[in-house]
């Protein structure tokens, strides 16, 4: 199907994320089978081909992600999707991406877990995962959605901060959000905004893959165009070269924070709901925030004031928006389908200065307005 | 012979960055890639058009060196980073230089599955029989009864004959030779990159360091004789001389199998287009 103007379509998340990933311009994805994001990669099997780009099953999620590395350093946008055990086999190639500045995206569509948990049921238990799970310290972008067309937009915003930014993004999904169907307004492709990867300016003999930059990102060229340099995920200098000197470390290494930190503005979105009075804020993501938007309104109904900020980026954790609702809120709520991974976070932000109160599932079932209602009523 | 090796040297290799080396000297890493210079040379191949691909360990370090797109990955996952390279640009000569644990054992499953799909890539595994980077380890090619820091008692498990499994798993062309025979090493590696498929060369390789001082070759030159009267060619088998006891060296499978990039681009892309044209009619 090729979508010409806006379209309204009856469609599921893992289908929105596909259509996303073509609408961004993906030409290359790796991966291997794992409920719930099969579906993703059964889409794509069948769009990608038509476009001439490559679908390729691999022996694992270590290798798709290598694979998608290798294809996005030959100059290709690439993608892959897995689950909570495919995404813990992925952590390593992760942290190459991190480190090597590779971009490529990435979808965890979140299953109950650990280890095979349960397939078939939601859960957000990989948040702290998706922020630490590969080793070493390391920055990472996260991005996470509620609604079908969420899932459309934030895949193709994915592949622009993942461009942008040379870093893997990951795209936090859940088992609900991933396999629920709604209507859903497609945009039309002049709509979008779609980021290319920024190539050198200047000849090969001049070109540092690694080198500073006054936006501290610089071009990453392609394989095979003539720019020979060396990729490592050893720490590397300017050229990409290893290197043990501190005098080059400290600089890539300061580079490659500050690359993320300094974009936050760009790259943290939230989406703020009856915030200006509230004196009790509910903090949600994924599917989570649906139920989230249901019990605030039924609370605004009784008189409370309640409101609602949902989570569009997990990492870099949105501090400012947090910071903000303080000026109001007693309490914050945060429920998750998971033992307060978030909420944690909210309480390093919020410290001390109103209470943090956590409403938790983590037994395969989603959270309900009454269940988040009750705690409202409770604390 | 000599002066003709020479440009290869100057033209492919990093020479004024990346030198001198890290491996030991007497490491038959260097020969190694000094096989694949020549080889890249004598068949004048575009050096923005090769890339050279490695996992982790003494060979991981080789890329570091050549004058191609290099691509220095994690440990056993070479092959896996060299199928995307080899997908997005079709064109490009990819090599993948690994070692025999990184080929074989962390790296075993994405060997079998790149031989099985049968991507044009030419896989170079470096087999000295020990984890050389890390000390001296056993690794899954390390001779029976061997003896290696991590089998203080001798090397109780059987090792993995590299030729075999490629050729079980259906690589389209698979060799073997020796650091010693260094020339026929050249020309195996050549054929191997002119080959259309997963093409495999097994080279034995010396790590006196870890493996020789252990086992009764505590030089570089002991284990390079070892090679030499340890091996036998192909050649000299089919003339009727006996390869009882001996490794064989050379050409070892060569066959005619579709390739992967081939069979992607030709005819799944174009059944997807053509249906999809024809759905749009």
């Amino acid at each position: 199907m090729v979508v010409e103007a806006a379209t309204v379509r009856f469609m599921q998340g893992s289908e929105a994320v596909a259509e996303g990933a073509m609408a961004a311009g993906l030409r290359f994805y790796a991966g291997y089978p794992i409920t719930p994001s099969t579906e993703i990669a059964e889409i794509l099997s069948r769009r990608l081909p038509r476009v001439g780009g490559v679908f390729i099953q691999m022996e694992d999620e270590i290798g798709s992600l290598a694979a998608v590395i290798g294809a996005s350093i030959a100059g290709l946008k690439a993608a892959t999707a897995t689950s909570g055990p495919g995404f813990s086999l992925m952590q390593e190639n992760l942290g190459f991406a991190v480190a090597a500045e590779i971009p490529c995206v990435l979808v965890n569509v979140q299953r109950a877990g650990p280890s095979t948990g349960q397939p078939t049921a939601p859960a957000q238990g990989d948040v702290m995962q998706a922020r630490w799970g590969t080793h070493g310290d390391h920055p990472i972008v996260v991005l996470t959605a509620s609604t079908v067309r969420e899932c459309f937009d934030q895949t193709v915003r994915s592949f622009n901060l993942s461009e942008r930014y040379r870093t893997p993004v990951i795209l936090l999904l859940d088992e609900v959000v991933a396999h629920m169907r709604e209507r859903t307004v497609i945009p039309a492709p002049e709509d979008i905004y779609v980021l290319e990867r920024p190539q050198p300016a200047v000849p090969p003999e001049w070109y540092f893959p690694y080198e500073e930059t006054d936006a501290d990102v610089p071009p990453l060229a392609s394989f095979g165009e003539g720019y020979r340099y060396h990729v490592t995920g050893l720490f590397h200098d300017r050229a990409g070269y290893p290197t043990l000197r501190q005098d080059e470390i400290n600089p890539w290494f300061e580079r490659l924070f500050r690359k993320i930190e300094l974009n936050v503005d760009e790259i943290v979105q939230t989406q703020g709901e009856m915030l200006e009075d509230a004196r009790t804020v509910i903090v949600a993501y994924g599917s989570t925030a649906r139920a989230a938007r249901q019990a605030m309104k039924e609370a605004r109904a009784k008189g409370r004031r309640v409101g609602l900020l949902k989570l569009l980026t997990l990492w870099p954790f949105p501090e400012e928006q947090i910071e903000r609702a303080t000026r109001t809120a007693r309490r914050f709520l945060v429920p998750e389908m998971n033992r307060g991974q978030v909420r944690l976070e909210v309480e390093r932000v919020v410290k001390g200065r109103a209470d943090v109160v956590g409403v938790h599932r983590y037994d395969g079932t989603v959270i309900t307005p009454t269940q988040i209602l009750q705690a409202l009523e409770a604390h | 012979m000599t002066m003709q090796t020479l440009p290869p040297i100057h033209e492919y290799l990093r020479s004024h960055k990346k030198f001198p080396h890290v491996w030991c000297a007497g490491c038959g890493a260097g020969n190694v890639l000094g096989s694949i210079i020549r080889a890249v040379g004598h068949l004048g191949l575009d050096r923005d058009e090769v890339a050279m691909v490695s996992g982790i360990g003494c060979s991981g370090r080789m890329p570091v060196y050549a004058d191609f797109n290099t691509l220095h990955t994690t440990h056993g996952r070479a092959l896996a980073f060299a199928t995307g390279i080899k997908l997005a640009k079709p064109n490009m000569q990819v090599l993948v230089v690994m070692g025999d644990g990184d080929a074989l054992a962390i790296g075993g499953n994405h060997f079998i599955h790149a031989a099985r799909r049968n991507v044009d890539l030419t896989a170079i595994v470096v087999n000295n029989g020990i984890y050389g980077l890390t000390g001296g380890q056993v690794s899954p090619t390390t001779p029976m009864g061997a003896y290696a820091t991590t089998a203080t008692y001798g090397q109780i498990e059987r090792p993995f004959d590299i030729a075999k499994i490629a050729d079980a798993a259906g690589a389209s062309f698979v060799a073997r030779g020796t650091v010693y025979h260094i020339l026929e090493l050249e020309k195996l590696i050549e054929q191997a990159i002119v080959k259309r498929g997963f093409s495999v060369v097994e080279v034995i390789s010396q790590c006196h360091t870890a493996y020789g001082r252990l086992n009764m070759m505590p030089t570089a030159v002991e284990m390079l004789k070892w090679q030499r009267d340890n091996t036998i060619s192909v050649a000299a088998v089919a003339a009727g001389k006996s390869a009882e006891g001996k490794i064989t060296r050379g050409v070892l499978v060569d066959r005619e199998l579709p390739e992967f990039t081939d069979v992607y681009f030709n005819q799944v892309v174009a059944r997807a287009q053509e249906l999809t044209g024809r759905a749009e009619r």
